[in-house]
């Protein structure tokens, strides 16, 4: 019957279809992000072009067409590349400036001290934080005053003969941790219920957030000398380091401020409940929840800050880059390359410092964000 | 009964003015005056017998005395004869000339450097990863020296200049390029650039009032680009071509005529929009990242096409966490642009430095700088606050 004629069985294998484009695998992953439509293409090709313009140039300049030893100058004319024996020549000075030879154990020290104590206190789950932070804050900061001013039997090594790293970190350490205190003073004043404090800190605040640096350690060094009575004066190290902890203590007050408003008005009645006073309650209740959030902020800030110590070189202190830059001056090792050579490494310095905290700070902000936010 | 009934007006008694909060309150700031005020009164006493003992007059006074020094880039008339007050007016254009230039340049490298991270093309999106991770990470002065002592101090002298096109120089004496001259009737071509521009805004406006009413879209962009572009065009054309390019050209041992850019210039302008717009990137991506994907998928239900998603849906959302960072970044360009000092580009605190060391009056040309920058700063947030509160989300 016709009707019953419809039925089909297969008598043989249908025949094996190619596979499906690959979806996972490394084809498929360039397929998906690489090449997944015209504009996706060009703009591939577009970057891939650029990545070779930018790192061809780098990549042959640092390493394959660089000159890794020679005594001075003969050895890297000619070379297209790097002249990194002039980096190694004056590495020392890079690091501890004029500061004299002999003496330079002590800064070793103050560098291996502040080493040990800050990695336990960024370590969350390091004991002894209390106190570290005491040691950090208190002890350190003297004792390395003493190590590195000299005095008690040691050489005095006058701070117009520091330089490089040492200079920077001073700067920028001193200048966070001063700020720090400051800040919060200034952070709690701004917030304050009394409208004079409240007016003088906000003046205090916008005022130093709102002049360049620059203008500030001009300030520093040529106006504060006038504002001294006679016979007091200040040494220029000094004088930069006021004018840099003044310009961060209003960036810092922020930065607090910003931690202050996070933290629920519940804890602020909660401890007021308790018959806490004033100092009691930010002490013990507020401060200890506001500036655990604001670790990044303080973080990022401390970036900002180990940035800007570059400018101290505007007033004639040789910090890293002052440094790199006056031994240009010295004919030893004058060659065509040898500015890009200094700037190369002062780039990379200055990066694995920075970057290295902002890595930590992102690392704090995950650890901090746990989800009890309001 | 036991139970005492206070008024609301009556203070409840505190036993003693020791304890009553608004005594304390009026107690520690009258501390806090006096210590500011003795402060004060200590400085400019000070400051008053170390003057006199320097024999250093104080007062504004010197504004008008010959500068006597040149300025390599004026956009105004100065000479050597000109006074120091004309000196910091020219540094003063000077930074604003390169504040401009560098926030335009930061906005449109950061835009397209933050769209280019959230991009789904891989190689893009890492190429402006490393660009906003390592350009942010590294110092201004130092990017400010590369550009200046690495790259424009050390390409070839005027005679050996790297050339393209046959009209754009650049040699270690700065960029030389062709620069137009109107001569007469020009201004009507300008004229008409602006009314090109009004009558545009004009146009968009009346474009917009009709579509709410009618729902009839009318395409402004297109006529406005028609009426910018067009009418000086025509302009162009109508006065007779008033407009003659005036080439650079090497003349002994340097290059005459022509627009010159000094390296100091072309080197501040470059670090610093590089350097802060990979701040400006980072802003950008984490504005379109908060807007909510919800309202994606909602503006692509309701039948919307990718492009008008973003334009209409996406970013004016975003633009709204944008634009307060964004405009404190433009304020730190700005500040930034003093180190222009490490380079000697006359900006205003490179100018006051010499004005300064010139004639001992350090108090008053810091005081100039904090003004100016101080004005700046406060007009600056000004515009925020004000833009805040147009743009505070209108809630229910």
């Amino acid at each position: 019957m016709a009707a019953t004629d419809f039925h089909f069985v297969r008598d043989e294998m249908a025949p094996v279809l190619p596979p499906p484009a690959a979806t996972g695998g490394l084809v498929g992953w360039v397929r998906n992000n690489l090449f997944s439509s015209l504009t996706n293409t060009i703009l591939t090709l577009i970057g891939v072009i650029i990545l070779r313009l930018l790192f061809e140039p780098l990549v042959k300049f640092a390493f394959i067409n660089a000159m890794w030893t020679g005594e001075n100058r003969e050895a890297c004319l000619g070379h297209h590349g790097a002249c990194w024996p002039y980096i190694t020549d004056y590495f020392s000075q890079f690091i501890y400036g004029r500061y004299p030879i002999s003496e330079r154990w002590r800064v070793d020290i103050v560098f291996a001290v502040f080493a040990l104590g800050l990695v336990p206190l960024l370590v969350p789950s390091a004991p002894f934080k209390r106190a570290n932070v005491i040691f950090m804050l208190i002890v350190f900061p003297v004792g390395s005053f003493f190590l590195l001013t000299g005095g008690f039997g040691m050489e005095i090594v006058e701070t117009s003969n520091w330089g490089g790293l040492l200079v920077t970190l001073v700067i920028a350490v001193t200048g966070i941790a001063a700020s720090l205190p400051i800040g919060i003073v200034l952070a709690l004043g701004r917030r304050s219920k009394m409208p004079v404090v409240r007016l003088v800190s906000v003046i205090f605040i916008e005022f130093w957030r709102g002049v360049p640096l620059v203008t500030v350690l001009f300030m520093s060094s040529v106006m504060l000398p006038l504002f001294l009575p006679e016979g007091v004066n200040f040494d220029k190290l000094l004088r930069a380091l006021i004018g840099v902890t003044l310009f961060a203590s209003a960036y810092m007050a922020e930065v607090v401020r910003g931690g202050l408003q996070a933290i629920p008005k519940g804890q602020y009645e909660g401890a007021m409940a308790l018959g806490l006073r004033y100092w009691q309650m930010m002490g013990l209740i507020i401060m200890p929840q506001a500036l655990k959030l604001v670790i990044p902020g303080i973080v990022n800030t401390f970036i900002g800050l180990f940035k800007d110590t570059t400018l101290v070189l505007i007033i004639g202190l040789f910090d890293l880059l002052g440094q790199i830059q006056s031994s240009y001056t010295d004919p030893t090792w004058a060659t065509p390359t040898q500015s890009h050579t200094g700037y190369l490494f002062a780039a990379a310095t200055y990066w694995a410092f920075c970057f290295s905290m902002s890595r930590y700070s992102i690392f704090m902000e995950r650890r901090l964000h746990t989800g009890h936010k309001r | 009964m036991a139970i005492q009934e206070h008024s609301a007006t009556e203070k409840p008694s505190r036993g003693s003015l020791l304890h009553d909060p608004w005594v304390r309150g009026l107690f520690y700031q009258v501390v806090v005056v006096g210590l500011v005020v003795a402060l004060g009164w200590e400085i400019i006493s000070n400051t008053m017998a170390n003057l006199a003992r320097q024999n250093i007059a104080s007062g504004f006074d010197f504004l008008d005395y010959t500068a006597g020094f040149g300025i390599i880039q004026a956009l105004v008339h100065y000479t050597e004869t000109s006074s120091y007050g004309r000196a910091l007016y020219v540094g003063f254009l000077n930074t604003v000339l390169v504040a401009a230039i560098g926030v335009l340049f930061a906005t449109i490298l950061g835009f397209i450097a933050g769209v280019a991270r959230l991009s789904s093309n891989w190689i893009i999106a890492k190429l402006a990863y490393l660009y906003v991770e390592i350009l942010r990470n590294i110092p201004l002065l130092l990017q400010i020296f590369f550009w200046y002592f690495a790259v424009l101090r050390s390409v070839p002298s005027p005679r050996n200049s790297v050339t393209f096109l046959e009209s754009i120089f650049i040699n270690n004496r700065g960029i030389y390029t062709p620069r137009a001259i109107f001569q007469e009737g020009g201004t009507l071509i300008g004229a008409a650039f602006l009314i090109g521009i009004v009558g545009s805004i004009v146009l968009h406006m009346w474009a917009r009032k009709r579509q709410e009413e009618t729902g009839q879209p009318f395409p402004s962009v297109l006529s406005a680009l028609g009426l910018i572009i067009g009418l000086p065009v025509i302009a162009f054309f109508v006065t007779g071509m008033p407009v003659t390019v005036e080439y650079p050209v090497l003349r002994g041992f340097n290059f005459v005529g022509g627009l010159k850019l000094t390296p100091e210039f072309v080197a501040l302008v470059l670090a610093l929009s590089i350097y802060t717009a990979s701040f400006i990137a980072e802003i950008v991506r984490a504005g379109i990242l908060a807007v909510s994907h919800g309202q994606t998928e909602a503006a692509n239900a309701l039948g919307l096409r990718p492009r008008p998603t973003l334009r209409l849906v996406v970013i004016p959302q975003a633009m709204r966490v944008i634009i307060p960072p964004l405009t404190s970044q433009y304020l730190n360009l700005t500040k930034n642009s003093s180190l222009a000092v490490a380079i000697a580009y006359p900006d205003l605190v490179s100018v006051g430095g010499t004005v300064l060391n010139q004639t001992g009056q350090a108090i008053e040309v810091v005081g100039v700088w904090m003004l100016i920058y101080l004005s700046l700063s406060l007009t600056t947030s000004a515009f925020m606050n004000w833009y805040n509160q147009r743009m505070a989300l209108v809630e229910r």
